[in-house]
């Protein structure tokens, strides 16, 4: 296997894995302060206990984002030294950024709102989770700037030396492509957590039915019951499932609401800026405005004749690119003619491309990724806000029907959002290449600011050193996500008890080494330890 | 001369400084958790004394490589390719050890924690040793070609620069962890790392002395360089006696001092080369040859100059709400999750 692929595919595993994390962590982080908030305003108890339930999810899962988080920061100088040479003036800015204005506070005052549970004061407390959340959505918005500068260069112009250097940090900041991939991004998250509020407090509110402890009336009224046997299963329990349910619900049909209106600009966005894409998004080989439904052919396919269109309507495609119905698209065929006349047929004579260099590029990405990529993220979507609202519907008395089917199907659907953002990024990567930092057509982008992928590769690194790696990442990020679903469901099963010690403090002691804190000194210990 | 390049050359030393003395007592406390406690009760002591910075502190370590990206380039291309299989360890280190720290205490189960307190302490290990490896080595050289790319193949790195830049940063971390949970805890732990200060501490600093010395003579430093390696020996001895007459406060000052001093003089004796080339000294990469244009370097000198503030002081808060020692009697009993499901029907 080449340097190259084997560099790709390191990339990718790390960066997909590292992506199933982070919109858990900045919808999850955005529910639970909302969630504290109303508890700090209303002192309602149900609201306590959501923020500790919730907060605890939240915690298990940041931190496999935050130690994956690493890998990413540090791979751009290991694998890719070329490419963080080329770059270097412009795109180590904002992950410095993202360190300084971001990280720090993410991480700072996250541990303030961990540790601090009856140590601050309520506001400084509550405090304190808003500043973690916020640098959280600040650290996604950073490193979507890096990302957007390189589908779309901006606020640069070309050196001596041929390297892009940054004249306008405003521009970069600014960048039409890293706004509404930002507010995408966060609208993906929030979707991410609306299934996953829906699908747990669906299974809990269900086992409530199923245990006999909630139950219906002839007349369709919910009797909320008790189970004083068991910790947290009382009256309040029920309050804190549903109102978790029908939030989830309304807030991933909402974040729906807010991924198509950032979608469609970014597609329009996306016909302007890298027209190759777009047209690979929609297997649209020849200029015309037809908006492909289902279109079916030889996978791993980056060649039109592989491609037959079955359904189609005509003009959409003119419509969703422009916002004008029946306004004609740059198709594949002559897209690829374009990129060849301004960047060449082939990869330079350049002892930088080692092997590559005078290899014919492929301008079109591979198609079957890109299509379906594409209609995945939306149709997920889709299904997903539907979902959304139907639990709205079905939940409108106060509970759950008892069917255990419905029950299951909802704790599926947690895994459509992910399923659904792993899609959009795939797409959105793969469908940049043959670039690494991609040249735009139009006048927005810096004139000839464009590096094939084929040149970012470390020339010192062997395959060898490659493939270490990738060997050894995938073992340790594989074990990582079954130890951390474990203990999810761990933690979900046992409910708002498993994150509330004195909900549980009534049951017998567990058998420990731990000598009983001294009584007299009960006010210091730790609400919360390690 | 320019003097921004010169400024970024002291950021980032700043910010090695910040990550060597913050993180240096969370990964020392990790190794420590694997020898010097006796009861499952203790090492939650310790792992609580970090419990609620460990995080932040981890950041620098982030932000002290995003700059080098943003100021120098070509220094992280070069230094982070060279050494792709030490930091690819560092990675696996800090990730196992970060997971470990947050899941330990997540199950009431003997043998998942001691299975956690392993990785926590081996890959607290791994991190300090390969972060220790890769400051000695850009204070040293690789051999790098005209493009500032490795040759030699991927064990390059392993020499005894290296090895004792490893030893010199998982020393410090010992001693520095030492001091620290001295300062932290009450009972035992407090005991027995007091006693540890006092005892082995000294000897735990001798390769980093070592390094700082080996860095001076290599690039025949000037005087104020040197002046720094004694100011930081000295400092080390005032921990060492302190820790000696169980002032905590003082030791764990004086330990901290060496180590701000002892960076200090390792970044004093390099400059201006951030990572010399072994083969040609035409190839080495400093200051001048590999920082950013001067906007960026601009652009980021003022956005630094209102972050870094803002973090010192936000962090200080925190931990300033946590300043209480750590006593046994505030570990909680361990709490035992179980599945909110009647068992009855």
């Amino acid at each position: 296997m080449d340097v190259l692929d084997i560099a790709r595919w390191q990339f990718g595993i790390t960066t997909v894995y590292h992506f199933l994390m982070v919109p858990l962590t900045l919808g999850l982080g955005t529910a639970v302060v909302i969630m504290q908030t109303r508890w700090v305003r209303t002192r309602d108890e149900k609201f306590l206990r959501m923020t500790k339930f919730w907060g605890k999810v939240y915690l298990i899962n940041f931190i496999v984002g935050v130690a994956t988080g690493l890998v990413q920061e540090f791979q751009f100088g290991m694998a890719w030294s070329e490419y963080s040479r080329f770059v270097g003036d412009v795109f180590g800015a904002p992950l410095a950024l993202e360190g300084l204005l971001a990280f720090f506070a993410e991480s700072t005052f996250l541990g303030v709102w961990i540790f601090g549970w009856g140590r601050i004061r309520r506001g400084v407390h509550l405090a304190a989770l808003w500043c973690a959340v916020i640098g959280s959505w600040a650290s996604a918005y950073f490193i979507i700037v890096a990302n957007s500068w390189m589908q779309h260069p901006v606020g640069v112009t070309l050196g001596a030396d041929g390297r892009p250097v940054m004249d306008d940090i405003l521009a970069v900041l600014t960048n039409s492509t890293a706004l509404a991939a930002f507010t995408h991004t966060i609208f993906g998250a929030l979707i991410v957590a609306g299934m996953l509020l829906i699908g747990v407090s669906w299974y809990h509110l269900w086992r409530r039915r199923h245990d006999g402890i909630d139950g219906v009336d002839a007349t369709g009224r919910v009797l909320i019951g008790a189970a004083p046997s068991l910790a947290g299963r009382d009256r309040v329990d029920h309050g804190v499932w549903l109102w978790s349910l029908r939030f989830g619900a309304v807030l991933a049909m909402l974040a729906f609401a807010g991924t198509v209106v950032t979608g469609d600009a970014q597609g329009k966005l996306m016909y302007e800026q890298q027209p190759m894409k777009m047209a690979a998004a929609e297997a649209a080989c020849h200029t015309g405005s037809s908006f492909s439904v289902l279109s079916l052919g030889d996978p791993g396919s980056s060649d039109c004749r592989d491609v037959v269109t079955l359904i189609e309507i005509p003009g959409a495609l003119g419509f969703l690119g422009t916002g004008e119905w029946g306004a004609d698209m740059p198709g594949i065929r002559d897209l690829e003619h374009r990129y060849v006349d301004q960047y060449g047929a082939t990869i330079p004579n350049d002892a930088l491309y080692g092997d590559r260099a005078g290899s014919t590029v492929r301008y079109v990405p591979v198609m079957w990724v890109t299509y379906w990529g594409f209609r995945l993220m939306i149709g997920l979507g889709a299904v997903v806000a539907a979902g959304a609202a139907v639990a709205l519907w079905l939940t409108r008395r106060g509970t759950v029907p008892t069917s255990r089917g419905i029950m299951r199907l909802a704790l599926l659907g947690i895994l459509a959002p992910f399923a659904g953002n792993i899609a959009g990024w795939i797409f959105t990567e793969l469908g940049r290449q043959p670039f690494v930092v991609a040249p735009n057509p139009d006048a927005t982008g810096a004139d000839g600011v464009f590096m094939f992928t084929a040149a970012a590769v470390s020339p010192g690194v062997t395959a060898g050193e490659l493939l270490f790696s990738v060997i050894t990442l995938s073992a340790v990020y594989g074990v990582l996500l079954l130890v951390e679903l474990s203990l999810l469901v761990r933690y979900v099963r046992g409910g708002v008890a498993s994150a509330m010690t004195e909900l549980a403090r009534d049951e017998s002691d567990p058998p420990d080494d731990t000598p009983r804190p001294d009584e007299s000194r009960r006010d210091d210990v730790l609400a919360f330890a390690y | 001369m320019e003097p921004l390049p010169i400024v970024w050359f002291i950021t980032i030393c700043v910010l090695w400084t910040g990550y060597l003395l913050l993180e240096g007592f969370d990964l020392g406390v990790g190794m420590r958790m694997l020898f010097s406690a006796r009861t499952e009760h203790d090492r939650r002591v310790m792992l609580n004394t970090i419990g609620p910075v460990w995080d932040g502190n981890e950041v620098w370590l982030i932000t002290a490589g995003a700059a080098t990206f943003a100021a120098f380039p070509g220094w992280y291309a070069a230094l982070f390719s060279g050494l792709y299989i030490p930091l690819t360890i560092a990675l696996v280190g800090l990730i196992v050890r970060a997971v470990g720290i947050e899941y330990r205490g997540k199950l009431a189960s003997a043998a998942w924690r001691r299975l956690w307190t392993v990785l926590i302490g081996v890959g607290s290990l791994l991190v300090a040793f390969c972060v220790g490896a890769l400051l000695a080595l850009t204070s040293t050289g690789l051999p790098l070609d005209a493009n500032g790319d490795r040759v030699g193949g991927p064990f390059v790195w392993l020499s005894v620069p290296a090895l004792v830049g490893g030893l010199a940063v998982v020393g410090f971390a010992l001693a520095h962890s030492a001091t620290f949970l001295a300062l932290k805890t009450e009972g035992e732990v407090r005991e027995r790392s007091g006693r540890f200060a006092a005892r082995w501490a000294p000897l735990c600093i001798v390769p980093a002395v070592a390094w700082a010395v080996w860095v001076q003579i290599e690039h025949r430093a000037a005087l104020t360089s040197w002046a720094l390696v004694i100011a930081a020996v000295l400092a080390a001895v005032v921990g060492w006696i302190s820790a000696r007459a169980r002032r905590e406060g003082l030791a764990f000052l004086g330990y901290a001092g060496f180590g701000v001093l002892g960076v200090a003089a390792v970044f004093a004796a390099m400059f201006p080369r951030l990572l010399p080339s072994t083969i040609d000294p035409a190839f080495d990469l400093t200051i001048w040859n590999t920082a950013n244009s001067p906007y960026t370097l601009a652009v980021m000198t003022v956005i630094t100059l209102v972050a870094l503030p803002a973090i010192l002081v936000y962090q200080g808060w925190s931990y300033w709400i946590f300043r209480q020692r750590v006593t046994p009697g505030m570990i909680p009993s361990a709490h035992v999750v179980v599945p909110a499901v009647l068992r009855a029907r």
